[in-house]
């Protein structure tokens, strides 16, 4: 897969919300197949489905050893969605850090007297 | 406090982005941030950025013209237009950004309670590679991938 095919994988997989708790849950350690299901109210099967998706987008990985076949989170295609995700959220980020500084601006006659810049906070 | 800030981003479906964020602020107030030339002007853009261009005709069918100058000196332009208007809580405009094809449209709702208004945008791109294209790029500063970073993500992705 070329890096904007695993990029559609992995967002297609991040599309459905039980998988996306799926992986909330992994991030915080490993778990098998039943302790996944769960919190989920939902068959066995079907939440296999999901971390069938989840494994094609190399978003985890399934120990072979033993019945139990733990799921791990897999962070290098998480980070690179991470990363995809992060230039939009920075750009955003610190427009409205900056919009925010404005607002209270806007708002200042009315909630309090006008202060020096810096005054306070 | 001042900083409500936290900004969510999701991709709830292929095709596009939700940004979700709170401000301290009633939303006639956001409103014009996001409407008006002279007050655009002194947010929009990430840091080291400035806009330079800055022209908006509030009505529908009405447009508006950005360009945002980097810290480098490269320009990123791009406009719009209106499609629906109704201060103070509801727009849609199409944009379109000039180094990319295709339109995307933009609806943005501002929802006030107790002083405080959240703002949710959401960006419908015309494909999935556009959308992918866009976010990509123009954007790029900084995508540092530390796991404190994916932890956020996740409690994005997942909230």
């Amino acid at each position: 897969m070329t890096r904007d095919q695993h990029l559609d994988a992995t967002f297609a997989a991040l599309a459905d919300p039980t998988r996306r708790a799926i992986l909330a849950r992994l991030a915080s350690g490993e778990a098998s197949v039943t302790e996944l299901a769960q919190p989920f109210a939902m068959s066995q099967p079907a939440i296999s489905k999901h971390l069938q998706v989840l494994e094609r987008a190399g978003l985890i990985s399934r120990s072979r050893d033993a019945q139990r076949r733990p799921c791990k989170i897999e962070g290098r295609q998480l980070a690179q969605a991470s990363g995809w995700l992060e230039n939009y959220r920075k750009f955003w980020e610190e427009s409205f850090e900056r919009l925010d500084v404005l607002l209270d601006e806007m708002q200042r006659p009315k909630k309090r007297k006008p202060s020096k810049r810096g005054e306070h906070r | 406090m001042r900083n409500n800030g936290s900004l969510t981003v999701t991709t709830p479906t292929d095709r596009e982005v939700v940004l979700t964020r709170v401000f301290d602020a009633p939303r006639h107030l956001v409103f014009d941030a996001f409407t008006k030339p002279e007050l655009l002007k002194r947010w929009f853009g990430p840091r080291g950025w400035s806009l330079v261009v800055c022209e908006v005709d509030l009505k529908v069918g009405g447009g508006f013209r950005f360009v945002l100058r980097g810290p480098d000196g490269r320009d990123m332009g791009m406009r719009g237009v209106y499609r629906e208007i109704a201060p103070p809580d509801r727009s849609v405009h199409m944009e379109s950004f000039d180094d990319f094809p295709g339109e995307s449209q933009v609806t943005t709702v501002l929802v006030e309670r107790d002083g405080k208004t959240t703002l949710t945008a959401t960006v419908l791109y015309a494909s999935q590679e556009v959308r992918d294209a866009v976010i990509q790029s123009g954007m790029e500063h900084g995508a540092a991938e530390s796991y404190d970073k994916l932890a956020e993500l996740l409690a994005a992705v997942a909230a």
